[in-house]
């Protein structure tokens, strides 16, 4: 009983902490491409845009939801609920934090705690086929039936050398768990951390995994699916309101879900880079510290008047969550291993998310043809290859 | 009634309707998507038995990539107009017949051995991992099998490249 | 902590309840607020404000088909590797090789398909006319392996 209960809470408190994260992302994204554009972004609606996901969500909610007389309803209606479902299901398998107990509750920090744990996460990407195809082919317009089926094949392409990129660090772990595999992480090896992507000599497997994590989500340069300048918008010319907007917000669950991946099987999961006994706990204080001095020191040099009211505000608050840190490093050492596991998993998941924003801005998009061949003729030889490679030092090490 | 049970009866329900749903609804689409919708049921029915690799394997194999091509077929091929036609008119009595023998066969057997709707189902405990079993057991005891596969996976990537090939050229 | 099956996927039971729950109130919550006006310019397919002719129903490439059937083959193939995975270390050596004879075989099917051009996606879809005129329009091709003079 007390199993379900505190199952019931972390799912709450996941849920909400991931649909904030899905709608803060989307105004990251607008702020960080806006300034590599030397725009200011989002800046209307609250302080420096802050509030514009919120209103973005009520725009969104009330704009008239269109269903034209053309489509098949049924599979125009499932599509993007189907996006969005299996969008919002991978993230149970995922650790975020070690195991921990505080307030007496022993809990591990992460929803389920499954033995296939990885399969599951590839069977789930692979269902994500559907949504869009199904959105292609019921709007009935040769926009949308063009772009998912394009869309599909190429989601289907890119699977393959990422369950082929997925299997290197396997080999390392030997396990399909992933709080197992974080597990085989610890530690470090003459101050390199032993992490997959360092110890296990796998950089040129991450690599492989996040370009076919940016084909699987679709994202630039493998925007293929909604490449306006020939299909208009691709597979989901005929949504309006939510309907579209889902598929959307499926778009950012995934990404989600695959920058957890890649920290969980390369980056160590929720190990820190630091000993602990060089300070790890204090490291997590120290960068919210210098967040805060920053904020603070731009507070003076105000270019804006409300600036100097909304900067130290966030600095305040941004110390306090410093402030946490340094409890957890001395005063509360549960806290400490709790909040730590955390926030490496956090800023790990956040650069990669960060990657793929900055190469949105960044990049063009691929020609059709070379999409399918860099899929066919470079990612999976090499994937496999890096697989081969890889198995053979482990044998032979033993 | 016990969780066990619950999904049992669900997943089955799934696997059931679905296979109906298949051969009874006449849209091509509808038809893959009842198809997927029972498969789903079977790989339930898998991990209720503690086959959690039979189920992931399941869901990659046959939903995300099978019923993908089936899709694909039904997208590429214009089937509006096959859907129409009365193919197998004729054939409908002794379809009938056929089934209706093969569906006593079926529950006569398995009236002898075993019981036909359980009123509880109680699960074996998990022990150990599955994918170990599986694996231990099929890279050593079963390790040529293994090997023939990949001879029939490469028959078949010839195959298919020559049946795609035809038409073209 | 939980110890039967049902205890296991307890988690992604209830995660994926709360995702269908999430799901339906989204695309529910815009079916109710969004008020509708409909007309019969609204109700057509979109084509950039053309009026659209013809059926989206569309014959389409082989090239779409036959992606889809090599993924499973070769899919197929990767699943394998993950049970393989699992049990590396206590095989080593003989799994390594088990794995490269397997390995080798499906490459073979791999360069079979690679030497009959069934990866090339511009090698069917254009024809050769289109591909003289595409030349002599750009003789400076940026990309050398687009080069299609000699193959027409």
């Amino acid at each position: 009983m007390e199993f379900i209960i505190i199952t019931l809470v972390k799912t709450g408190l996941v849920a909400f902490i991931l649909l904030t994260t899905l709608a803060y992302l989307q105004w990251v994204e607008r702020k960080v491409i806006a300034h590599v554009q030397a725009r200011v972004g989002p800046y209307r609606v609250g302080p420096h845009g802050l509030l514009q996901p919120l209103a973005d969500v009520v725009k969104l909610m009330t704009k008239e939801d269109l269903i034209p007389d053309h489509v098949n309803k049924v599979f125009y209606v499932l599509a993007p609920f189907l996006a969005v479902f299996l969008a919002l299901l991978s993230i149970s398998v995922i650790p975020f934090g070690p195991a921990v107990e505080i307030f007496g509750i022993k809990t591990n920090l992460g929803l389920a705690d499954i033995n296939i744990g990885i399969l599951l996460i590839l069977a789930v990407s692979s269902l994500g086929v559907y949504g869009i195809a199904l959105a292609g082919w019921a709007s009935n317009n040769k926009y949308s039936l063009m772009g998912g089926l394009r869309s599909a094949a190429q989601m289907v392409s890119y699977e393959l050398p990422m369950a082929l990129a997925i299997a290197a660090p396997l080999i390392l772990s030997n396990s399909l768990n992933l709080r197992e595999i974080v597990d085989t992480q610890a530690g470090n090896w003459y101050g390199i951390p032993n992490w997959n992507i360092f110890t296990g000599g796998q950089i040129f497997g991450f690599f492989l995994f996040m370009i076919a994590a940016f084909a699987e989500t679709n994202r630039i340069p493998f925007d293929l699916p909604e490449a306006e300048n020939e299909l208009v918008a691709g597979f989901h010319v005929e949504y309006s309101s939510m309907k579209f907007a889902g598929f959307f917000m499926a778009e950012y669950a995934n990404m989600i879900t695959v920058c957890s991946v890649a920290t969980v099987l390369f980056l160590g999961g929720w190990h820190s880079p630091i000993p602990s006994q060089a300070g790890s706990g204090v490291f997590a204080a120290l960068v919210h510290f210098a967040a805060a001095g920053m904020l603070f020191f731009h507070a003076m040099h105000a270019a804006r008047p409300f600036d100097k009211i909304t900067f130290p505000v966030f600095g305040v608050v941004i110390s306090g969550i410093g402030a946490i840190f340094l409890a957890g490093a001395f005063v509360w050492p549960a806290l400490g291993a709790a909040i730590n596991g955390l926030f490496w998993y956090g800023a790990k998941t956040f650069i990669l998310l960060f990657v793929f924003i900055w190469i949105r801005a960044t990049l063009p998009r691929f020609r059709y043809d070379q999409l399918m061949r860099f899929a066919w003729l470079f990612m999976f030889p090499a994937a496999l290859l890096n697989m081969l490679i890889t198995a053979f030092f482990v044998a032979l090490k033993g | 009634m016990s969780g066990d049970t619950f999904f049992f009866y669900a997943f089955s329900a799934l696997a059931l309707l679905g296979g109906l749903g298949t051969v009874l609804l006449r849209n091509a689409v509808h038809c893959a998507l009842a198809l997927m919708t029972s498969l789903l049921g079977v790989a339930g029915l898998y991990l209720l038995q503690g086959a959690e690799f039979l189920f992931a394997v399941q869901i990659v194999l046959y939903i995300g990539g099978i019923m993908v091509l089936f899709l694909f077929v039904i997208m590429l091929v214009n089937l509006d107009q096959a859907s129409k036609l009365q193919q197998f008119g004729r054939q409908t009595p002794i379809a009938l017949v056929v089934a209706l023998a093969a569906v006593a066969a079926i529950f006569s057997m398995l009236s002898k051995s075993a019981v036909l709707l359980p009123a509880s189902v109680s699960l074996t405990p998990l022990t150990g991992g599955n994918t170990e079993t599986v694996a231990n057991v099929l890279f050593t005891d079963y390790l040529l099998p293994f090997e023939l596969v990949s001879i029939l996976l490469l028959v078949a990537v010839v195959g298919s490249v020559m049946m795609a090939g035809k038409r073209t050229e | 902590m939980p110890t039967t099956l049902l205890e296991r996927y307890f988690p992604v039971v209830l995660q994926a309840i709360l995702a269908f729950a999430i799901g339906t109130l989204l695309i529910g919550a815009s079916a109710i607020l969004g008020k509708r006006v409909r007309n019969a310019v609204k109700n057509t397919a979109y084509e950039c404000g053309m009026t659209p002719y013809g059926t989206a129903k569309e014959r389409f490439s082989v090239k779409f088909y036959l992606v889809a059937m090599l993924f499973i083959l070769f899919d197929i193939e990767a699943i394998f590797l993950y049970p393989w995975a699992v049990v590396f270390r206590d095989l080593k050596m003989f799994a390594f090789f088990e794995m490269l004879v397997f390995v080798i075989l499906i490459l073979a099917g791999f360069f079979y398909i690679y030497k009959k051009g069934a990866l090339d996606w511009t090698a069917e879809e254009l024809k050769p006319v289109q591909h003289k005129i595409h030349v002599d329009l750009m003789p400076a091709d940026p990309v050398p392996s687009e080069k299609v003079t000699h193959a027409a």
